[in-house]
């Protein structure tokens, strides 16, 4: 058995960008595991990232019909057991929706589609999705949505943002752009690491969040490579 | 039973599309304030009662129809 990570990456019916995250999990020598949306039970994996895109069209409420797949009950079981989950815009609104963290994301303030780099300030570098960050460091890394106003809860405790915009696009409450849940093994973001692996394409900065969760990865992945021999 | 939802953005957040609308009101020549955009399901609930088709809707408005956090909901039964 190979000792890369496993990490999945959920395909919902209206996914867009699944295939983008596999390529630079797989870059960041992952193993990367497509996951199909209708599969109740998730196959053996050290981390999930559900990707962005609009599931199910966005109908109702961005990620309120995708909170009913059999594959969000899988992944809310997994982050119950204390798997590492990683929503990534579309994946970020699913995992607010599903209650797997706090807060919604609401219309831009704007009512514009957004799609351009931003600059992101790193609150929180003890996560497994920021380790190889730094706190008060600027990640330079894209969004494109048109739904990506935060709104947290009234008892959100600052400790649990981790990312906040440095020139806030988009009316966010506060300027967050990406939370943990409490326990810190589920962490959901409006910009697109997934985007930003490759300085070629503009900035490389999104290889440190996606290679901090690979490293977690290898962590958690290291036991089984070790049972198996 | 017919049920009707009307879901409406909660007081104090933010309604950029009311905005929108209560501005192009405005451009058209109406003196308008306080435009607040929600959202409108009609659905048609089998139930034996008008209590029970109201119980009914009212989870729904819960689980999915509205998000308790940024949304209230008004529920409308017609026979």
């Amino acid at each position: 058995m190979s000792d890369k990570p496993r990490v999945g990456v959920v395909t919902y019916p209206g996914s867009q960008d699944d295939r983008d995250a596999l390529w630079a999990l797989a870059a960041l020598d992952a193993e990367a595991v497509p996951v199909w949306h209708a599969e109740a039970e998730l196959p053996e994996l050290d981390a999930v990232v559900l990707p962005g895109g609009f599931s199910y069209g966005d109908y109702l409420r961005c990620g309120a019909i995708a909170r009913f797949s059999p594959v969000t009950a899988a992944v809310s079981e997994f982050a119950r057991e204390g798997g590492l989950v990683l929503g990534i815009c579309n994946g970020f609104q699913i995992l607010c929706e599903a209650g797997l963290l706090p807060g919604v994301l609401l219309r831009n303030a704007s009512l514009r589609f957004i799609c351009r780099d931003v600059e992101l300030r790193v609150e929180r570098d003890d996560l497994p999705f920021t380790a190889k960050c730094a706190a008060g460091q600027t990640l330079v890394i894209p969004v494109k949505h048109s739904e990506g106003r935060y709104v947290p809860p009234p008892d959100l405790d600052p400790a649990q943002v981790v990312l906040r915009y440095v020139d806030n696009p988009n009316g966010s409450v506060d300027d967050i752009a990406g939370v943990c849940n409490a326990r810190g093994n589920v962490m959901g973001l409006m910009p697109h690491p997934e985007h930003a692996v490759d300085a070629l394409l503009g900035s490389d900065h999104g290889a440190l969040i996606l290679a901090s969760l690979v490293g977690a990865a290898t962590d958690r992945a290291r036991p089984r490579a070790q049972d198996a021999a | 039973m017919r049920a009707t939802v009307l879901v409406r953005p909660k007081p104090g957040i933010l309604d950029p599309q009311g905005d929108a609308v209560e501005s192009a009101l405005e451009h058209l020549g109406f003196a308008v304030s306080g435009a607040r955009v929600g959202k409108v399901v009609d659905l048609e609930v089998t139930a034996s009662n008008p209590a029970e088709a109201r119980a009914q809707v009212e989870k729904m408005c819960e689980q999915l129809l509205a998000n308790p956090l940024i949304e209230s909901y008004e529920i409308e039964l017609a026979e």
